[in-house]
């Protein structure tokens, strides 16, 4: 998107609170008498801890208690948030001596102050019955086992990719990765009576609520999560971590308020991670370029202990017409923490295999990577059959190859220099589900006209705040600093997790709903009302402009909303609403966010460094609402992307099962000078199956194409086809 | 927090003395490093003795083009000094390819040489190492080395030194001044400053407990026209170098007269290629003979299971700083 459009759009709501530090974070949340936990965590990864010796760390000043295993309260009923089927055993910190991970919390130190609880930390002797450890995957990968429901085979895929006329087939491989938010878990619990008032770093203040109040056997009721602001999650708190626990469990147990943070160094533990994998795929196509058979074989590892299990082959399924083609997906068990979803989970990971191997096979075809991709376009869903509620990727294409430039490509690798540099130019497609899920909200409007606006979700970073405060000021009439948004807050109507970007669908629904049940509900009082002019003017007729009330195309009937208000004797108008979105109709269509991400590469051969120069990142994504959050959010997927494609793997030491380089030093994120040029393109779609709003998810969408569009730009620019994430230095000077 | 006494003395000549008597207590200036050691447990000192405001940050002349940098001189303010700029540009390019902007302005020239291995394993108080604790072995040797020395490594540590500034001090033949325990100075060849990890990982360089840096001196040298420093790393900024040549050379009608030539992230020590140095001096500026150099310097270097590619790298870097100090 062009600057100058983006000046004029508005910017975040909550901007100047986050610039001015008036956001408050959940570490800095405090109540009266604070008590400090500071985190034990086991050295080994599997194991037995046969004893934790905590005298010499009780003895220290300002040490409250030491809760390890051995004197742990249990929990009043053990549940996983999240069930990863019958042969899952979630892991809950200090229920039992058993050590399922490197950097599992075996005790937690409760002092007087931060210092205190950490210097006991470190003073706090713990051995252990150590067992050999197995964390690699290639160690592991023929113990795959099938996960989830077996998805059916279309047509022949063997049999076809036997007959093709061309043939690609080739493995690869993406490492652990972790989400590394700037925020570091965090949780403050503090017990009042039988109250509970918890601050916690989460996606979904109703999840923990709902998750403490099964553990610890308590009323929802009785229970508040609040998360008001979070700072990076990328889906790394879609599931409670064990602070969350451990700080309630503490609090109680002291009777204190209790404040539990993890450290850079403990984070890597803290939470899963996007697990390794191994994927193989074989595509078989005519000599012209159409595919008649795909058959993607992924493997990624999760834990001993919880079956988790995302999905890297369904792109295979849905991103080409192929008339053959069979996916197999398979899980490994490891002796680390068990993975989480992480920014475009399973779909970046397939899109990069899937990707690669479409840009090998366009080599071998002499066809130029773009129009193999418009002839095996795909007009309808290919795994459901069924029509697409909207899709402009065509269109994507289009614009995205004449803004990069594309029909200037040569076609041969090597061909295209910049001094010393090799320019190389890579594209790839990108697709993310449009999903929509139940959501409340409840909406007021008051006599002074502002509008309050509440729904029990998060903001995690995409903008919500902005974007639901903009759908509630379009549907109500009010400029947008008149209406306050309200979120992270476990008593306000509740919202599904913030993850899957499926937020501004489904609260933003809820919204607009909900704000037009106001309206409704105002204006059919005021028509009752004597004299009122609106009397006996159907709802439609009537419209919401500017703060005022009027009959549609007669400005000289506008009434004030607080005039209205006030005239009726209210104070405000309020009302809650449930979303209960129609699936038997939406269910009859495929939806889903496409992109086209066009990759500029140059490459200094000599000593292998990469520099992503330009990327044009075309978007369709329904109805964009906030266009500079959706800016940001297709920006900080290429960002991200280029990270993923160049530079992040979290390094294991597998023969003691260990994260090497938990901190910001050892695991590599891009820095600014890594950034060269992003342009965004947002290709408008009308939908209105999606959802009343017209919108997709687009946060997780503009991460999927970039790590193959950079490798296939790498490979054009150096004939170099690197199929083993990340692309660095050495594999580029071997 | 683990306890520890603060105390900040009135001169260099206090500041030895109570290190001097004990063995626990360490100086600090910048704290760059010190600070994120004591945070993860690697360094428990039980007394910090302060000597970021003794006055020693001077940077001046020694005449010629000699310089004198003082050891509480911040890197930003060395690197972007008139005397460095002009006299040592090397210099300069070093010490801003290192760290963050905000590192450099609170790290000194002092700690920037004492700044210690950043080897996930040293860092890792969960596994062995026995730069950390001598004799609990070395993880990284049959573990993960991608980052360790493929130079002067012994069984005991593979370690690498993170600093970018040191290489090219020890390409430009520098001698640190030290104030010793007894209240005298004494001189060490830049290049014998640090040591290699034999069966004593423990110690980085060779100063003894107690001892102040005062300054480091560089003597006057031609390079000026024809020098650089090369970094290669895993991202553009804010990262340790895989590999890192500091290249100073002394051209007189395409014909080197004189060569240095270190290298950073392949030992526990910038490593200067003394070999290769002297098998330029003499010959043409060019890229062949450059090779040659290149080749010449890696020949001695035996990688571990993972860095093998910082041979070729370190050969390509070489042979790249060389062209580009030579503008060939």
């Amino acid at each position: 998107m062009m600057q100058d459009d983006l000046k004029r759009q508005p910017s975040r709501v909550d901007g100047r609170a986050k610039v001015t530090g008036k956001a408050t974070y959940i570490a800095e949340f405090r109540f009266p008498d604070l008590a400090y936990g500071y985190l034990v965590q086991s050295t080994i990864a599997r194991g037995t801890v046969r004893d934790i010796d905590t005298a010499e760390a009780e003895k220290q000043p300002g040490v409250v208690k030491i809760l390890t295993h051995k004197n742990a309260p249990k929990l009043a009923n053990p549940q996983a948030d999240e069930d990863f089927g019958e042969k899952s055993r979630p892991f809950f910190a200090l229920m039992t001596d058993r050590v399922l991970f490197s950097g599992q919390p075996v005790a937690v130190v409760i002092a007087d102050t931060f210092e205190q609880a950490r210097y006991a930390a470190s003073l706090v002797k713990v051995s252990y019955n150590e067992e050999k450890p197995s964390t690699d995957i290639r160690d592991v990968m023929d113990k795959g086992f099938a996960s989830g429901r077996p998805r059916p085979v279309r047509g022949t895929p063997d049999e076809a990719f036997a007959a093709a006329e061309v043939k690609v087939e080739a493995e690869y491989t993406i490492p652990i990765e972790h989400h590394n938010a700037m925020e570091p878990h965090a949780t403050v619990a503090n017990w009042d009576g039988e109250r509970l008032t918890v601050y916690d770093k989460t996606q979904g203040v109703t999840g923990v609520r709902n998750y403490l109040a099964t553990n610890f056997g308590i009323d929802r009721e009785k229970i508040t999560v609040l998360s008001p602001f979070v700072g990076g999650a990328f889906g790394a708190s879609l599931r409670p971590t064990p602070n969350t626990l451990l700080a309630v469990m503490a609090a109680r147990e002291t009777k204190r308020p209790v404040k539990i943070v993890y450290s850079r160094r403990q984070l890597a533990t803290a939470h899963g991670y996007r697990p390794a994998s191994i994927q193989k795929i074989k595509i078989g196509a005519d000599k012209a370029g159409k595919l008649n058979s795909i058959i993607h074989e992924a493997v990624h590892n999760t834990s001993s202990h919880e079956d988790f299990a995302e999905d890297l082959v369904g792109i295979s399924r849905t991103l080409y017409a192929c008339p053959n083609v069979r996916t197999d997906a398979k899980i490994t068990r490891t002796d680390l923490q068990t993975p989480l979803w992480m920014r475009a989970p399973g779909t970046v990971s397939g899109a990069f295999a899937l990707e690669s191997a479409l840009d090998e096979l366009a080599y071998k075809l002499k066809i130029d990577p773009l129009e193999l991709r418009l002839i095996n376009y795909a007009e309808t869903d290919p795994d459901s059959g069924r029509p697409f509620s909207s899709k402009e990727l065509r269109e994507c294409y289009r614009q995205g190859a004449e803004r990069f430039g594309w029909k200037d490509r040569k076609p041969e690798p090597r061909s295209m220099r910049d001094g010393r540099f090799m320019v190389g130019w890579g594209l790839a497609t990108g697709t993310w589900g449009a999903f929509l899920a139940p959501s409340s909200a409840r909406v007021t409007l008051k006599a002074d006209g502002t509008a309050l606006v509440e729904s029990g979700t998060t903001d995690i970073g995409p903008g919500t705040y902005t974007t639901i405060s903009l759908i509630a000021a379009r549907q109500l009439g009010l400029p947008l600093e008149k209406v306050t948004f309200k979120l992270g807050d476990s008593n306000l109507p509740s919202a599904p997790s913030q993850g899957g970007s499926i937020t501004t669908a489904s609260v933003g629904t809820a919204v607009q709903e909900c704000a037009q049940i106001v309206q409704k509900d105002l204006m059919a009082t005021e028509s009752k009302r004597e004299a009122s002019p609106f009397s006996g003017v159907p709802f439609e007729n009537i419209e919401f402009v500017d703060g005022a009330v009027r009959i549609k195309g007669r400005p000289e009937t506008a009434m004030t909303i607080g005039e209205v208000l006030s005239r009726n004797g209210l104070p405000e108008v309020t009302a809650t609403h449930t979303t209960r979105p129609d699936f038997g109709e939406r269910a009859k269509y495929a939806t889903a966010s496409h992109g086209a991400q066009f990759v500029e590469v140059k490459v200094d051969e000599e000593i292998g460094i990469v520099r992503v120069t330009r990327v044009v990142q075309a978007t369709a994504a329904g109805r964009i609402i906030n266009p500079k959050g959706a800016h940001s959010q297709e920006m900080g997927g290429v960002v991200w992307g280029i990270g993923m494609a160049l530079m992040e793997h979290t390094e294991i030491d597998h023969r003691i099962g260990r994260i090497m380089n938990p901190n910001l030093a050892g695991y590599h994120v891009p820095v600014n000078a890594d950034i060269g040029a992003i342009e965004t393109i947002f290709v408008p779609e009308e939908d209105t199956i999606v959802n009343p709003l017209g919108a997709k998810g687009l946060g997780e969408l503009g991460l999927v194409g970039i790590p193959a569009g950079i490798a296939n730009a790498v490979y054009h620019a150096t004939g170099i086809r690197v199929r083993d994430l990340p692309i660095t230095p050495d594999k580029l000077t071997r | 927090m683990r306890p520890f006494a603060f105390k900040r003395p009135a001169g260099a000549e206090a500041a030895v003395k109570l290190v001097a008597a004990n063995k626990d207590a360490r100086f600090i200036a910048g704290g760059t490093n010190l600070i994120d050691l004591m945070k993860e447990g690697v360094d428990r000192p039980n007394e910090l003795v302060d000597i970021s405001r003794v006055s020693l940050n001077l940077i001046r002349s020694l005449g010629g083009n000699g310089v004198s940098i003082g050891a509480l001189a911040k890197n930003t303010d060395t690197a972007n000094h008139p005397l460095i700029r002009q006299g040592f540009p090397l210099l300069t390019q070093a010490i801003l390819s290192g760290a963050s902007p905000q590192i450099r302005n609170m790290a000194t020239n002092g700690g920037n040489l004492m700044q210690r291995t950043r080897c996930s394993y040293f860092y890792d108080l969960g596994t062995p190492c026995n730069k950390r604790q001598p004799g609990s072995g070395c993880g990284a040797k049959d573990g993960l080395n991608r980052y360790s020395a493929i130079f002067g490594w012994s069984d005991s540590c593979v370690a690498v030194h993170p600093s970018d500034m040191c290489v090219a001090l020890a390409a430009l033949d520098a001698t640190v001044r030290i104030r010793t325990v007894a209240g005298g100075e004494r001189k060490m060849n830049f290049t014998a400053f640090h040591r290699l990890p034999g069966d004593m990982p423990e110690l980085d360089n060779n100063l003894s407990h107690g001892e102040m840096i005062l300054s480091i001196d560089i003597p006057a040298n031609r390079f000026q026209a024809n020098s650089y420093y090369l970094k290669i790393r895993d991202r553009s900024s804010y990262a340790f170098a895989l590999v890192s040549v500091a290249v100073g050379l002394e051209i007189d009608k395409g014909v080197i007269k004189n060569a240095r030539i270190a290298l950073g992230g392949v030992a526990h020590k910038p490593w200067r290629a003394e070999e290769a140095e002297r098998f330029i001096e003499g010959k043409q500026a060019d890229a062949a003979v450059f090779q040659q150099a290149a080749e010449l310097a890696l020949r001695g270097a035996k990688p571990l299971s993972e860095n093998g590619y910082k041979v070729k790298l370190a050969q390509r870097a070489i042979a790249r700083a060389l062209r580009r100090a030579a503008n060939v």
